[in-house]
């Protein structure tokens, strides 16, 4: 009950935020944030609850963007069936991408994630209709009422599909399917002898979190009124969806949300005033860091720290 | 008595390697059945077939009148085919009592407030009980295998395979882990016991298989087979 | 097949060229992931790592390329000890998928790390170097152009696989590395130290890295990116030959090579979807026959 209260009050203050701040920046920052919120709560339910490592956020990610692109394109859609779309799409590509490869060990599974990406990239490059490698030009429709810019819009909506992605790991993790999860992230066999499903398991949770992903790219189209192959499947999604969780903590869902708002934050401070590069770097080393140093996270720390359970 | 578990003619190959040739064997309906050979002569590699880790290049597998050789592990289990992993193999980011629960919830399909109650008797009958909320990353030897035992034990089975649940065990823990079988015998569960301590099986099973190099060699009771030429060549060498 | 009968034969030529490169770049792979099970996504990595170090001891010193490569073995070899001793201490040892996942989102990271490093050092822009076989071309049958240090890289990488597999063969250690991968326990009763056995092979597998990258630098001008598209051909080809198998890389290079180099060629497909040949083929191999071609 005191999720629901607090997932209210977080809405409230962010539909607040867009009526008081003009600031423009603030929105597409705070955009960026919430974006990767979605990413690494999505990324987690396969990779932090099942320890299935997926490379392929992009693919996933790229494919909901195109799909709300192409959709809007061909019939002027409005967002809500744009988002509808990437969901269904992305979701049928993870439970694809599942059925090709989680029969696997954990590594194929995450090269064949890397493969999804550059062939769905390579797909979209040479996709005419959908602008190919110079990519597609759109044009926003006026925001709906009660906002007054279409960013303050997106960053709304951005704002309810975080929500929506952490309510839905939140119900996973505490559930019959998250244990079953967790038992086949330390010991998959064991868990077949004790009657786990693990491919099914494991379908599921890959086709979840590939939906969400594909939500989370969903309004990229709009955001930009642009699209291209190249920047949509960036290998920064694979990194920030990656690493946001394994900093901030997997085993629960609030560690990608801390982890993606002070990743996302740091990232974009360092790219405005160092240089891109160096923020990649940042990102590495992190990385590295806690997973050798801390691989509980930043939520393991707290934990060590104050003795919360 | 009925035969619960009948392998006919099982063969797996990995590769030009024959781990398991032609082996047939057939357990009765609450039998102590016990299964011996060197290292490496297929007994690992057979429970593995038998409880659906590995599929077998040939042969049958027929548990309580359904061939299951092409179900998937967790079907077999849920089937009532239990084993205990050689090596424990613990959920360790769970408690010992959360690692009952899986089993309880995936193959009895109770919910958690039965599943624990359910999950303690079995803990109290091993002497786990005090250590229900220790994480499993935290046990002792002796306490990792009583727990691949209470696992397969929250299955329900029918058929309890355990995979040298004695290994590396001294006197008292063994005969601890021996009486904890033989009580769930007692209570209609056939088990086949997979042991090196010779002295474990010879007081435990009813009639006992020699495996070597993936065939059987001999087949009988316990005194017949310690005394067999055969078993005591693959054992000790030529 | 869309293609006239000369530019298929080019293709296939080259594609035989370029495929035996593919093969000597993924003999590291093979013996890191492939036998030893180390999840090394940070090969490419290393091995654009030895491109660039190629390309300062040739800058400073005037060495040619593959002298320089070979140079740097020692280094690099060393390097391939320290680094699997880490992944050993660290996530090997403690077991279960959480390692699992962990020890992939490390390298991961590393190569992340090598990657953006040489970004700050170097800056994006491309780097080659110079030698007597670079620029020149010697003319074949049909007309076809092969360019010398095509051939140059071949010929390196030929004698890299025959001494990679002599060593694997003939040697105690070599062998000591094929029987670690198969069996650990019985080494161990041996009195041979399965570790110690694998930190080596992961040495000789980053050695034979930087003398990929020497090639590499070879064939063309290398950028820091450039590990991610070898990302897909070294497991396309460790996958599609089956783990372990040293002849199946040989083999599996040239398949790669041969298909991507008709890719490349083909008047319709052409380069805007070679990148995606590795990475297809490697799903396919996944999908259908997961062990590969030759695989244990």
């Amino acid at each position: 009950m005191r999720f629901w209260i607090g997932a209210a009050i977080v809405l409230a203050v962010l539909v607040a935020v867009t009526a008081t701040v003009q600031y423009e920046y603030f929105f597409f920052a705070g955009y960026t944030v919430l974006m990767f919120i979605v990413l690494s709560t999505a990324w987690n339910i396969l990779g932090g609850y099942a320890g299935y490592v997926n490379f392929g956020t992009p693919a996933f990610f790229g494919l909901g963007a195109y799909s709300a692109a192409v959709l809007y394109k061909a019939t002027a859609a409005p967002l809500v069936a744009q988002i509808a779309l990437a969901a269904v799409t992305a979701g049928a590509l993870g439970f694809g991408a599942g059925l090709l490869t989680l029969r696997l060990r954990g590594i194929f599974f995450a090269i064949a994630t890397i493969a999804v990406t550059v062939i769905m990239e390579t797909v979209f490059n040479n996709w005419r209709y959908a602008g190919g490698a110079t990519g597609l030009q759109l044009l926003r429709p006026p925001p709906i009422a009660p906002f007054e810019s279409y960013i303050k819009m997106l960053f709304v909506v951005m704002g309810i599909a975080a929500i929506t992605a952490v309510a839905i790991a939140r119900y996973i993790e505490r559930s019959w399917l998250g244990r079953g999860l967790r038992a086949i992230r330390d010991s998959e066999e064991a868990a077949e002898a004790s009657g786990v499903p693990t491919l099914r398991l494991k379908l599921a949770a890959c086709t979840i979190s590939g939906a969400l992903m594909g939500v989370a790219g969903a309004p990229m189209a709009m955001y930009l009124s642009y699209i291209e192959p190249a920047s949509t499947f960036s290998l920064n999604y694979a990194i920030g969806a990656l690493a946001s969780p394994m900093i901030g903590g997997t085993a629960h869902w609030l560690g990608p949300v801390i982890g993606a708002a002070v990743l996302s934050t740091l990232q974009q401070i360092i790219t405005v005033t160092i240089s891109n590069e160096t923020n990649v770097l940042l990102v590495g080393v992190l990385l590295v860091v806690f997973i050798v140093a801390a691989p509980e996270g930043i939520l393991g720390l707290f934990k060590r720290f104050f003795g919360k359970r | 008595m009925s035969a619960l578990l009948k392998i006919g003619g099982l063969s797996k190959n990995f590769g030009g390697f024959a781990a398991l040739t032609n082996v047939s064997i057939e357990v009765a309906k609450g039998e102590r059945f016990g299964l011996i050979g060197p290292n490496g002569s297929g007994k690992t590699t057979l429970i593995n077939c038998v409880s659906g880790l590995l599929r077998n290049d040939a042969g049958s597998i027929v548990f309580d009148g359904e061939e299951v050789s092409r179900m998937p592990a967790y079907r077999r289990t849920r089937r009532g085919i239990a084993r205990s992993f050689q090596v424990p193999r613990p959920f360790r980011t769970m408690t010992v009592l959360e690692n009952l629960l899986v089993p309880s919830a995936y193959v009895v399909h109770m919910k958690d407030s039965e599943g624990e109650g359910r999950a303690m008797e079995i803990l109290r009958s091993i002497g786990l009980a005090d250590k229900a909320n220790a994480y499993a990353s935290q046990l002792s030897q002796v306490e990792l295998r009583k727990l691949e035992l209470a696992r397969a034990m929250a299955a329900q089975p029918k058929l309890l395979i355990s995979d040298e649940a004695m290994a590396g065990l001294a006197g008292a823990e063994v005969d601890e882990v021996l009486a904890i079988l033989f009580k769930l015998n007692e209570q209609g569960i056939t088990i086949i016991m997979i042991e090196h301590i010779m002295q474990a099986v010879m007081r435990f099973s009813q009639r006992v298989i020699c495996l070597d190099a993936g065939k059987i060699i001999c087949e009988g009771a316990p005194a017949e087979i310690v005394k067999n030429g055969d078993v005591q060549k693959a054992y000790l060498g030529a | 097949m869309g293609m006239p009968l000369d530019l298929l034969l080019e293709a296939v030529l080259f594609g035989i060229l370029l495929g035996g490169f593919y093969a000597a770049v993924s003999m590291g792979l093979s013996v890191s992931f492939g036998l030893l099970d180390v999840p090394n996504v940070a090969h490419p990595a290393i091995m654009v790592l030895g491109s660039y170090c190629t390309y300062v001891v040739v800058s400073k010193f005037g060495l040619d390329p593959i002298v320089a490569g070979l140079a740097l073995t020692p280094l690099f070899f060393i390097l391939g000890m320290a680094i699997y001793r880490f992944y050993y201490e660290l996530f090997e040892r403690r077991g279960g998928r959480e390692a699992g996942v962990r020890g992939i989102a490390f390298f991961f990271g590393f190569a992340l790390i090598i990657e953006v490093g040489l970004i700050l050092v170097f800056g994006v822009d491309q780097r080659m170097v110079e030698a007597p076989y670079i620029g020149k071309s010697i003319d074949t049958f049909h007309d076809i152009r092969i360019p010398l240090r095509t051939l140059t890289v071949f010929a390196v990488a030929v004698v890299l696989t025959i001494a990679l597999t002599l060593y694997m063969s003939n040697t105690f250690t070599g062998r000591a590395i094929k029987a670690v991968a198969q069996d650990e326990a019985a080494l161990r009763l041996m009195g041979a130290n399965p570790v110690r056995i694998k930190q080596w092979a992961f040495g000789i597998a980053t050695a034979a890295s930087v003398i990929a990258g020497a090639m590499l630098i070879i064939v063309g001008p290398v950028e820091p990116g450039m590990d991610r598209v070898y990302i897909g051909r070294t497991f396309a080809v460790v996958v599609l030959a089956g783990l372990g198998s040293m002849t199946g890389t040989v083999i599996a290079g040239l398949i790669l090579g041969i298909s991507e180099s008709i890719v490349l060629m083909h008047p319709v497909l052409g380069a805007s979807w070679a990148p995606a040949v590795s990475f297809l083929l490697l799903l396919v191999m996944l999908g259908v026959r997961p062990q590969g071609l030759f695989g244990r």
